[in-house]
C-alpha cells in the first residue's frame, strides 16, 4: 500500500507571531520555521504503517516555495522514501492546495493520504476534507487511532464529546489530531541518509491548476489586548472581588 | 440573499451552538433558513423553528444521516445549495468535518471559524493561534463558512417558523459508522458553561481532578483541561481548551495549575473575566489574568471550595 503524506512548513510552533506594522500579514521575516506539528504526527503514522508491514511506500509532499524542502528533509530523514516538491511562490488557500494535491493522488494512486488536520498558521481544518470531496474519496478526520485491515481504515475519531469510529473504504484520506501518536526524532545518520534519497520537484503551474486567488487578506491586526490584571492575597479577597468587584458569581 | 445555517444537534437535541450561529447568518442580513439533517429529529427542527431570525427549517430526516457522516451529510447540502448565497455551520467537529468537503464539491474557497462578520462578503477570523486577527474578503459567488460560536451570542426565541420537511436520502458506500464512546458528564457543556474551571500539569494526577468538582458543582461550571493534563492521561481528551481542542468564551474562566502557552491561550483567551491559580508567579497565564493569585492549589482549592 503506497501512502502519500502532504506537509507544511510553517512558523514554529513556540514563537508567538507578530503582526507587521502596517497590518499588511503576519511578519515571518527572520522567524523560525518548522514542519506543521500535526503533519510530523502524519508522517510518524505513515512511517509505522511501513513498518508494520501495511504500508509499501511513504511519499512526502509539500507545496510552496524552494524553502520547503527542508521540511521535505526532515520528512525524508524520518524515515519516508521520496519527496515531491510542489514548487510555488503563490500564496495559496487550502481549495488550491486540495487540488495540487488531487492532481499527484491521481498520478501516484495512493491509498492512504495522511494529513494534519489543521495548520497551526492558518488554522483552517480544511484541507484534508477538500482532497477527499475531489478525489471522491472517504475521509476520517481527527484521527486518535488508525487501523488498516481487508480494505478499510477503522479510524477513531475526536468529536466534541467523546470518541466515535468509523470504517472507511480504501483508498481513504485521513486527517491527524495531536493523540494519534508520539513522532520520533530523526537521527543522524538518518538525516545524512536523508540527502541522497530521491526529492522531485514539479512546477505547480504544469499540473493545470488555477491559482487566483479567491479570498482576499484585507488586513491584519494585533488582538485586543487583555487590561492587565491584579495579583491577590487570599482566597477570600479573590472571592470578594469576584463577587462585588467583577460580579461573575453571586 | 438567503442564508443556510446547518443546525448541530446530539442526542435528537439542538445544541446552542445553533442559536448563535443563527445571530451571525443575521449579522449576514438576508432570509436565514435551518437545515436539520439527522435521523428521528423532529424536536430538534421544532426547536430551530423557534430560534429568533430563522424564516424556515427544512428537515432531512433519514437513517443515512443518523451520524451525520460527512460523505452523507456534504451530498445533501451541494444538492441544496444552489438557493443560498451562504452557508453557515458552527466550527464544531461535526461543522469542521462537513463544510469543507462541500465546499470544495461546490468548487468554493472555505472561510473558517469566524468571530465577526464586517459585511455580506467580509469576515473577521482569528489566525496563528489567535495571536492575529485577519480581515478577509471572500470573491466567492457563494460562501462556505464556519463560524465560532463563542464570539456571537445566541438569538432570542421567537413564535415558531415554518418547518419543511425533505425527503432527501443520501447513501454512500465510502464509509460506516462503527461505534461511538460518550464522555459521561452531568455538568454543562465546555463551549456552553457561563463559568469554565480548568486545570493543567499542576493537579500532578486524574485524582485531584476531584478537587476541582466541588467548586465546579457550586459555580455550575464545566471542568476543562490543558493539552499537559490531557497528555498525561489525567482527563479525557474533549476536556482540552486550546487551538487544537475547544474554544471556550464564558463569563468566568478559573485556571489552576496552567502554565498558559499560547496554545491554550488561543482556547479561552476571550473569557470575560480570567482567574488563574499558579505558585510560579512568572507563569505567563498571569498575562491575561484579571486576577491572580500566587499560591499552592492543593491549599487553595479546599480553601476555594469552603468559601464559595
Amino acid at each position: 500500500m503506497k501512502v502519500l503524506v502532504p506537509i507544511k512548513r510553517v512558523i514554529d510552533y513556540n514563537v508567538k507571531a507578530r503582526v507587521k506594522p502596517d497590518n499588511s500579514d503576519v511578519d515571518l521575516t527572520n522567524v523560525k520555521m518548522a514542519m506543521n506539528p500535526f503533519c510530523e504526527i502524519a508522517v510518524e503514522e505513515a512511517i509505522r504503517l511501513k513498518e508494520a508491514g501495511t504500508a509499501s511506500e511513504v511519499i512526502a509532499v509539500s507545496i510552496g516555495d524552494k524553502a520547503c524542502q527542508e521540511q521535505l528533509r526532515t520528512a525524508l530523514a524520518l524515515g519516508a522514501d521520496r519527496a515531491i516538491h510542489i514548487e510555488t511562490d503563490a500564496k495559496l488557500e487550502s481549495l488550491h492546495v486540495a487540488k495540487l494535491l488531487a492532481k499527484l493522488v491521481e498520478q501516484e494512486q495512493p491509498e492512504l493520504v495522511i494529513l494534519g488536520k489543521q495548520s497551526i498558521d492558518s488554522d483552517n481544518n480544511q484541507t484534508g476534507q477538500m482532497l477527499a470531496a475531489l478525489t471522491k474519496r472517504s475521509q476520517g478526520t481527527f484521527a486518535s487511532k488508525v487501523v488498516i485491515e481487508a480494505g478499510k481504515a477503522q479510524v477513531t475519531r475526536e468529536v466534541d464529546g467523546g470518541l466515535q469510529t468509523v470504517s472507511l473504504t480504501l483508498p481513504a484520506i485521513v486527517t491527524t489530531d495531536l493523540r494519534l501518536n508520539e513522532p520520533r526524532y530523526a537521527s543522524l545518520p538518518n538525516i545524512m541518509k536523508a540527502k541522497r534519497k530521491p526529492l522531485d520537484v514539479i512546477a505547480a503551474d504544469s499540473l493545470g491548476v488555477d491559482l487566483a486567488p479567491r479570498i482576499e487578506l484585507v488586513k491584519v491586526e494585533e488582538p485586543a489586548k487583555r487590561e492587565a490584571g491584579v495579583i491577590v492575597e487570599s482566597v477570600e479577597e479573590l472571592v470578594t472581588k469576584l463577587k462585588t468587584e467583577a460580579k461573575v458569581i453571586s | 440573499m438567503s442564508v443556510l445555517v446547518i443546525a448541530e444537534h446530539e442526542h435528537g437535541q439542538l445544541k446552542p451552538e445553533t442559536a448563535k450561529v443563527v445571530n451571525a447568518a443575521v449579522a449576514i442580513g438576508g432570509d436565514v433558513e435551518v437545515l436539520v439533517a439527522g435521523h428521528n429529529v423532529a424536536d430538534v427542527a421544532n426547536s430551530a423553528a423557534l430560534i429568533a431570525g430563522v424564516n424556515k427549517v427544512r428537515v432531512a430526516d433519514s437513517a443515512a444521516f443518523e451520524h451525520q457522516l460527512a460523505e452523507n451529510t456534504a451530498d445533501l447540502i451541494v444538492e441544496l445549495a444552489s438557493s443560498y448565497s451562504h452557508i453557515l455551520a458552527s466550527a464544531s467537529t461535526t461543522g469542521k468535518n462537513t463544510l469543507p468537503r462541500v465546499s470544495a464539491l461546490l468548487d468554493k474557497s472555505q472561510v473558517s471559524e469566524i468571530v465577526g462578520v464586517v459585511d455580506a462578503d467580509t469576515f473577521k477570523r482569528p489566525i496563528y493561534a489567535g495571536n492575529a486577527i485577519a480581515t478577509v474578503k471572500s470573491n466567492e459567488s457563494q460562501k462556505v463558512i464556519t463560524v465560532r460560536a463563542s464570539a456571537f451570542d445566541a438569538q432570542v426565541e421567537q413564535g415558531a417558523c415554518e418547518v419543511e420537511n425533505l425527503s432527501l436520502s443520501m447513501d454512500n458506500a465510502l464509509s460506516a459508522f462503527v461505534s461511538v464512546e460518550q464522555t459521561e458528564s452531568e455538568r454543562p457543556e465546555l463551549n456552553a458553561a457561563p463559568v469554565v474551571i480548568s486545570g493543567g500539569r499542576g493537579m500532578q494526577n486524574g485524582e485531584n481532578f476531584a478537587l476541582l468538582n466541588g467548586i465546579a458543582d457550586k459555580l455550575g461550571a464545566a471542568i476543562g483541561a490543558s493539552r499537559a493534563a490531557v497528555d498525561a492521561g489525567f482527563v479525557p481528551n474533549d476536556m482540552q481548551v486550546g487551538q487544537t481542542g475547544k474554544i471556550v468564551a464564558p463569563d468566568l474562566y478559573i485556571a489552576v495549575g496552567i502554565s498558559g502557552a499560547i496554545q491554550h491561550l488561543a482556547g479561552m483567551k476571550d473569557s470575560k473575566v480570567i482567574v488563574a491559580i499558579n505558585k510560579d508567579p512568572d507563569a505567563p497565564i498571569f498575562q491575561v489574568a484579571d486576577y491572580g493569585l500566587v499560591a499552592d492549589l492543593f491549599d487553595v482549592l479546599p480553601e476555594l471550595e469552603a468559601a464559595l
